[in-house]
This record gives C-alpha cells, structure tokens and sequence, in this order.
C-alpha cells in the first residue's frame, strides 16, 4: 500500500536511480494521466457521432454496427459543441444576455442568504434559548430539498426575477446559518474565559474573540452556498422562466439542440469553478494565521 | 455577561419543582412551544381576512387535504413512484460509488485518470443535465433515476475517496510492522477509518437524491410526488402543495434519522460529540 | 558470541522527487547488542534515531548495509521484532483487547486464540477490567501500555521502542520507566530504545549510545555501570549524575556541530 503515502514524501533511495523519460513522466503522471483520459473521452464521443466506431465494427458486427452511430440531437460531439459554443459567445453574443440575467438572479439570492443566513447563525450560536426556538425547524428545512418550495413560491411572487432570487436565498441561506451557528457553538471556552477575564464586554468579546474565530466556518458556508446557489440558477430558470442560462439549457433541451444544452452546462461548469475558487482564496488569506494541517 | 451553552452551570438546589423540571426539558419546551405558535399564527391567518388563503391556505386545510388524498388511489401511486425513483436512483449511486470511491482512493493512478470527470460533474448542479437526461430516457421513471443517481453518486465518491486518502500513516505504520498483508491492512485500517467519511457522503448524497426526485418530476413527469405539487401550483391549490413539501421534509428527515441511526452502530468507538 | 542485533554500516539516503537532490539521513551506523540488552539511542533532534528504528524494524529499506538478526540478515519487518511506537498509534475502533490482539492477527494467528492471549499481556501491563474499553476511554498512560502489551504479545526477541513515553507528563513517566524494567526482567527481552530524555536512557539502559546529529551516526557509546534492580531514587545519586554530565556534553558537541554545518549551508546558500 505504498501508494497511501503520498508523492511528495521523500523517497529511500535504495532502488537506485530511474531513466530520465520515466521520472519526467512520474513528476508529472496526474497531468499526464488525466490529459490522456480527457483525450480519450472526447475521441470516443466524437466517434459515436460521426460514426467511426460503427465503420470500425462493420465487418465484425455487420448491420448491428450501425448501433454504435448516434444522431446529433441524441449526443451532438465535442466539435459541435465548440462550434456552438463560439458561436453564442462571439457571433451572435446571445448566451451573455443569459448570464447577466442568471448572474443578477444569483447575486441578489446569495446577498440575501448572507445578509439574513449569517446574523441569524450567529444570535442563534450566542443566545442559547433562541437557539432552541429555530433550530427545529432549521434542521427540518435542511433535511427537505428545498425546491419543492417552488410550485409555492410561484403561486406567491408569479414567474419573474422574484422566484429565482426566492429559491436561491432558500437553498443558500440554510448552510450560511447553520454554519454560522456551529462556529459560535464550537468557539473555543478558554479563549473566551481569557476575554472576559480581561473585563471584556459582551460586545468586545463578541468582536475579538467569537468573530475571527467564526470566520473560517463562516467562509466554509459561503463555500457550500455558492454550489447551493447554483443549483438554486438553474433549477428556479428550467422551472418556468424566459431567461437566463438555465432556461436556456431548458429551451434548447425541448427544441432538441444539444450542442445548446451542452454550451450551457460547460458554462456553469466553468461559473462554479471559479465561484468556489474565489471563496478559496479568500478563505487561503483569511486563514493565514492557521497551521497548515 | 450571556453566557454561551457551552459554559452553563447546573442549577442551584434552592429552585421549584416546576423550574426544575423546566429547566430539564427546556431545549424541548422551547422548541416545541415555538413550533405550536408559529402554526396557531399561521392558522389564524389563514382564517382572518388579512391575506387571501389562497396564498398561505392553513394548517387544518391542509389536514383536511391530506385526509382526503389519503384516500385516493392516485395519491398512493405518486407516493410509490417517487419511493422507486428514490430508492433505484440513490441505491445505485451508492453501490457504485463505495466500491469506486475505495478503489480510487487506493489506486494514484485510477485517480488520475478519473479525476477530470469527477470534479468537472462536481461544478455542476446534476439537475442541470436534466434536458440532456429527458432527450437519452424520456420523461419516464427512468429519467428521474438518472439524475437521482448523478446527483448522489458524486458526494459519495468524493468523500469515500478523500477517506481511504486520509487514512493515517501511523496506523499503516503500525500493521506494516506486524507483517500484515495488504488485505490485512485494508480491513484492518483502511476500511475502519474510511467509514465516518463513507456516511458523510451517504447523507449528502440522499439530500442530493431527494432534490433530484423533486426537480426531475417538476421537470418533466405523469406522475409523482413532484408532479402532485407541480400540478397543484398551476390549479393553485395551495394546501396540496404544502402537503407535498410537508411529505417531503418528512421523507428528509427519516432518510438523515435513518443513517445517523446506522452510524452510531457503527462508530460506538468515537467519543460522543454532545 | 553473535549479537543478538547487529546493524553493520547502515545508510540511508532520501530522493527528493521533485528536485532530486539526495540528503543523506544516516551515515554509516554500526551497532552491537547482545541478548537481553537494554540500549537506549540518544542524540540531538532530528539526528535519526527514529529513522535507525524503522531501518531495523525492516519498515525502510537502507540504501546500504546490513541488519542481522541472531546472525542472520533481515530485510523486512517480521516477528523476531516487534515496535512499541511513539503516540501509542492503538487503532481507535478497536477495544483494548483487540488492539492487544491486533499484532498476532496480523500473523494469521486466528481471532480466539489471539484475544485468550491477549489478556496474559494485559493482566502483566496492569489493565485487567479495561480490555472492553476503546483508546478514546483511555489515559495517555494507559494508551502506552497497551501500546507495550501490543508488542509484547507477539513474543519478540527484541523489541524497539520509540520514544514510547514523550507525550506523557513527568511524573507518569518515571511510573512508566520503573514498571518498564519490572516487565523487562519478566519477558527477558533485548530492547532497542530510541528517547531524546537523558535521565530515561541512563536509568533504563546497560549502554547508551550517542548519535551525531545529520547525517546520523554513532558518536559514542556509554556503558551505564550501575546494579540492577534500579530504583527511581538511583537518579539522584552522584554517580547518575556523572554519566548525564558526559552524555550532555557528547550531545552539545554534537549539536554545536550541527549548527555550525547548517550555518555554513545557509550562508553558502
């Protein structure tokens, strides 16, 4: 099981030294590895699309060959895909009006989830009888896919931007609170006792102590909200909206344009990528004073 | 100075009975008690003229509507369908993920070569493949598995790998001096510490294989629970579709009760956190 | 007469991968115990001694010289050698009992047989009535001996310790050392015991053997000539206190060496 400890551990020399090849490729086997498999995805989804592998298994497999030839609508094909995707994003330019309606959706539904999840998490945290009071029904509201709230919160706002900012804030704002909540909880008592032996107020303590030591858990929510949100972008857009990516992977879906569809899952593929990455950066500074594990 | 839960002191000998037993069960008593005015509030609104009940309908409306469906065929049918589409969906995702998340975690390379797809599936909501699914199974029972299964198989994977990854060192140390074989030191080591992780995963991933019941059925179904509350919101009967989000916090909360439950029968030798 | 252990210019040099340097961990170490010796290995931190450990136990291959068993060379871990390691490292899901047992499963040795001798080693390490409890249930002392039973269960001839006893407070230590000796004298084994606290080599050991800091190699070696049983009180005698003077100073030399080379690296650098 000499595979368990990591590569970055130095090595016994003992076997003696590798080829020069075979330690260029073991520096870099991930990316090799994971370039090559990538490659071989793609080749293999292009082929089922332009029908090599069925012109490859003829001979052996005779008219059932022509199972292994899928039809554009049903896979479309990497090339496809780039085709379209240059298109909507250079020729006609239409997929950027789809992200600045999702972004606005998504903005709004997560600045509400962090202006309402985080102040509630924390008074929850520090005042333990108002703890008592939500913490049934946050834990119920955590437990249920938030999104059959939906059908309800049409009947409430109708179909415009109002759902999409409702059904985001519902789905983000629960691991904000929750979070925040288990950062006041888990704040470590001797740092508060040195507080309050100082003569430290509840206001000061609140501000020295409970806050810095909150904020990891709190970026941790963040963290989980922001691929909460998405989910929220999506699912708020295919149910029922004109605009926005989601809708669009919705409208193109029902239409049959798969290279469409396919634009639009990489898009938010790439959004949530990059989402995430920033909270990681933040919570990479914020964190600076801790140890490295 | 409010002094956080962590730092209370046990209450002096000089209380009341009544006190005292209060302040046993006060956890219990608030809860409950918030709970019960919450819905004697929402009751007497939905009774009193100020908000149309057609918005906010009322907890004994939506009693009665329960009642009423709990009589019906079709309600039973929906309640199957979506058991099935749960059960297939989540029940694959976890046979295929705990075995694969192992072997990942054990293997560099397989890691290498599966990575790209496994993070690039992680970025993205699973429901977001939702047309793409409709257009492969059509909008069948068949469907609404897929994305059940796509959604649950990622956090199971991720974190039964990051488990077997985990796996410490010390304790690899400790087998490896004893001789033991490879086998050994999966059972023996690996596997143990690799199962706290295991069930973290399973509940994401049944939170994630709940969400794609719903959204798959309000997407595109003929029946299910989804389906029932999809077609309530458009004839607008609220107290339908409070029901079927009630069912479905109910649903949530047993799966979480139910594994939690597997856990600790699991895991007697971790100190109790609470 | 053949040693019981001989470790015959053993060296070890790590590649790192990335940059492919080589560092150089242990430098030629030689080294004699016979059996049912007690050697205990002092030196500066980070000279190797742990790293020498696990090139006898057979956990790290040297890059080269050998180590003998009874004359015989060994290349891997096996059941002539058992560790005590630092940390206790008891699996957290098993009970006293089957971390006891833990050792000889490993050796194929089946599940019932390995729990009924099990509790011969946990009645003579002093925890008869705690075989049901988990690690977490345990004292950091009470951890240490069932580390101890651990090995000792699987019969060794020699057993290694490694730093068994550094992450106990003082006074638990010194208990720990005297009841050491006591399980000693009743298993009749040969130890190899790695600690960087003078006192506990001395006390312990029929010779000490001083390790030169980076890369690591035998400096000295320190017979202790005082009679067996040893008492804690022997610590404070003159002549106690006359060895820990020499070990000290062998170890400063050894340490201001060391610096001096890291300044010259640094300053090279």
């Amino acid at each position: 099981m000499a595979q368990l400890i990591t590569s970055a551990d130095p090595m016994p020399a003992a076997r003696g030294e590798a080829p020069a090849l075979l330690r260029l490729y073991l520096a870099h086997e991930r990316a090799i590895l994971g370039t090559l498999m990538v490659i071989l995805f793609l080749l293999a989804w292009e082929g089922l699309e332009r029908g090599w592998w069925a012109q490859a298994l003829r001979p052996f497999l005779g008219a059932a060959a022509e199972r292994w030839q899928l039809k554009p609508i049903f896979v479309s094909s990497p090339t496809l895909v780039a085709a379209s995707a240059f298109r909507m994003y250079f020729v006609t330019g239409e997929i950027w009006r789809d992200l600045g309606w999702s972004g606005l959706g998504y903005v709004l539904g997560l600045t509400a989830a962090i202006a309402v999840g985080t102040p509630l998490g924390l008074t929850a945290g520090w005042y333990r009888r108002f703890s008592y009071a939500v913490e049934p029904l946050l834990t119920a509201l955590n437990a249920t896919p938030q999104v059959a709230f939906l059908p309800l919160i049409v009947i409430w706002v109708g179909t415009g931007l109002g759902t999409r900012v409702l059904i985001i804030f519902l789905l983000a704002v629960l691991p904000i609170a929750i979070n925040a909540h288990a950062a006041v909880r888990t704040t470590d008592a001797r740092l508060i006792k040195v507080a309050s032996s100082f003569g430290a107020g509840d206001w000061r303590l609140f501000r020295t102590i409970i806050l810095p030591s909150s904020l990891p858990f709190l970026l941790a929510g963040l963290r989980l909200a922001v691929g909460r949100g998405m989910i929220g972008v999506v699912v708020g857009e295919i149910y029922g909206s004109a605009a926005g990516v989601g809708a669009m992977i919705s409208q193109a879906g029902a239409r049959f344009q798969t290279d469409k569809v396919f634009v639009g899952v990489l898009t938010i593929v790439a959004a949530g990528v990059i989402l995430v990455e920033i909270v990681r950066r933040i919570e990479r500074r914020v964190e600076a004073w801790r140890p490295p594990a | 100075m409010t002094i956080p839960a962590t730092l209370e002191y046990a209450g002096g000998p000089t209380r009341s009975l009544p006190a005292r037993l209060y302040l046993a069960h006060e956890r219990l008593l608030i809860g409950a008690g918030t709970l019960v005015v919450l819905l004697l509030l929402w009751e007497a609104l939905g009774r009193s003229a100020l908000v149309d009940p057609l918005f906010i309908s009322s907890p004994t409306q939506i009693a009665q509507a329960g009642w009423q469906l709990g009589r019906e065929r079709d309600f039973w049918t929906d309640v199957r369908i979506s058991g099935a589409e749960f059960l297939l969906g989540y029940g694959a995702a976890a046979a295929l993920a705990v075995p694969l998340g192992l072997a990942v975690g054990l293997c560099k390379r397989l890691q290498y070569m599966l990575g790209p797809f496994v993070d690039t599936l992680n970025a993205v909501p699973r429901v977001t493949l939702l047309p793409l699914i409709v257009i492969w199974f059509g909008i069948g029972l068949w469907s609404k598995v897929a994305v059940v299964f796509l959604g649950a198989v990622i956090p199971i994977l991720i974190n039964t790998q990051s488990g077997v990854k985990t796996s410490e060192a010390r304790f690899i140390r400790v087998a490896k001096s004893f001789c033991a074989s490879r086998r050994k030191v999966f059972s023996s080591i690996v596997l143990p510490g690799t199962v706290p992780f295991i069930f973290t995963g399973l509940k994401y991933g049944a939170g994630r294989a709940l969400l794609g019941v719903v959204v798959g059925e309000l997407y595109a179904s003929t029946a299910g629970l989804g389906h029932l509350i999809a077609d309530a919101g458009n004839t607008f009967q609220t107290d339908v579709v409070f029901l079927g989000v009630f069912i479905f916090m109910a649903a949530g909360l047993i799966v979480v009760a139910l594994l939690d439950a597997c856990e600790r029968r699991f895991e007697k030798w971790r100190p109790a956190l609470h | 007469m053949t040693a019981k252990l001989e470790a015959r210019g053993i060296r070890l040099d790590y590649v790192q991968p990335r940059s492919n340097t080589r560092l150089t961990a242990l430098d030629g170490v030689d080294l004699k115990i016979m059996d049912g010796e007690f050697v205990s290995i002092v030196g500066p931190s980070g000279c190797g001694k742990t790293t020498f450990l696990s090139v006898v136990d057979g956990l790290i291959a040297a890059t080269a010289g050998r180590i003998l068993v009874g004359g015989k060379v060994v290349t891997k871990p096996g059941p002539d050698r058992a560790v005590v390691f630092q940390d206790a490292s008891l699996l957290p899901w098993r009970t006293v009992r089957d971390n006891v047992a833990y050792g000889l499963e490993c050796l194929n040795v089946g599940r019932r047989e390995a729990r009924a001798r099990a509790a011969r080693f946990i009645e003579m390490v002093g925890l008869s009535g705690f075989e049901h409890h988990y690690p977490y249930e345990l004292s950091g002392g009470m951890q240490q001996r069932v580390n101890l039973a651990r090995a000792l269960v699987v019969d060794p001839e020699i057993l290694l310790m490694d730093e068994p006893f550094a992450s106990l407070d003082a006074q638990t230590r010194e208990l720990m050392q005297e009841e050491l000796l006591q399980i000693w004298v009743k298993a009749k084994k040969t130890v190899l015991f790695v600690t960087h606290q003078i006192d506990e080599a001395i006390y312990l050991s029929d010779r000490v053997v001083v390790f030169s800091g980076r890369p690591g190699k035998v400096k000295e070696i320190i017979p202790v000539a005082i009679e067996r049983p040893r008492r804690l009180r022997v610590k404070r005698e003159p002549r106690f206190h006359a060895i820990e003077d020499r070990v000290w100073s062998l170890i400063e030399e050894a340490t201001e060496r060391n610096r001096r080379t890291v300044d010259r690296i640094e300053a090279n650098s």
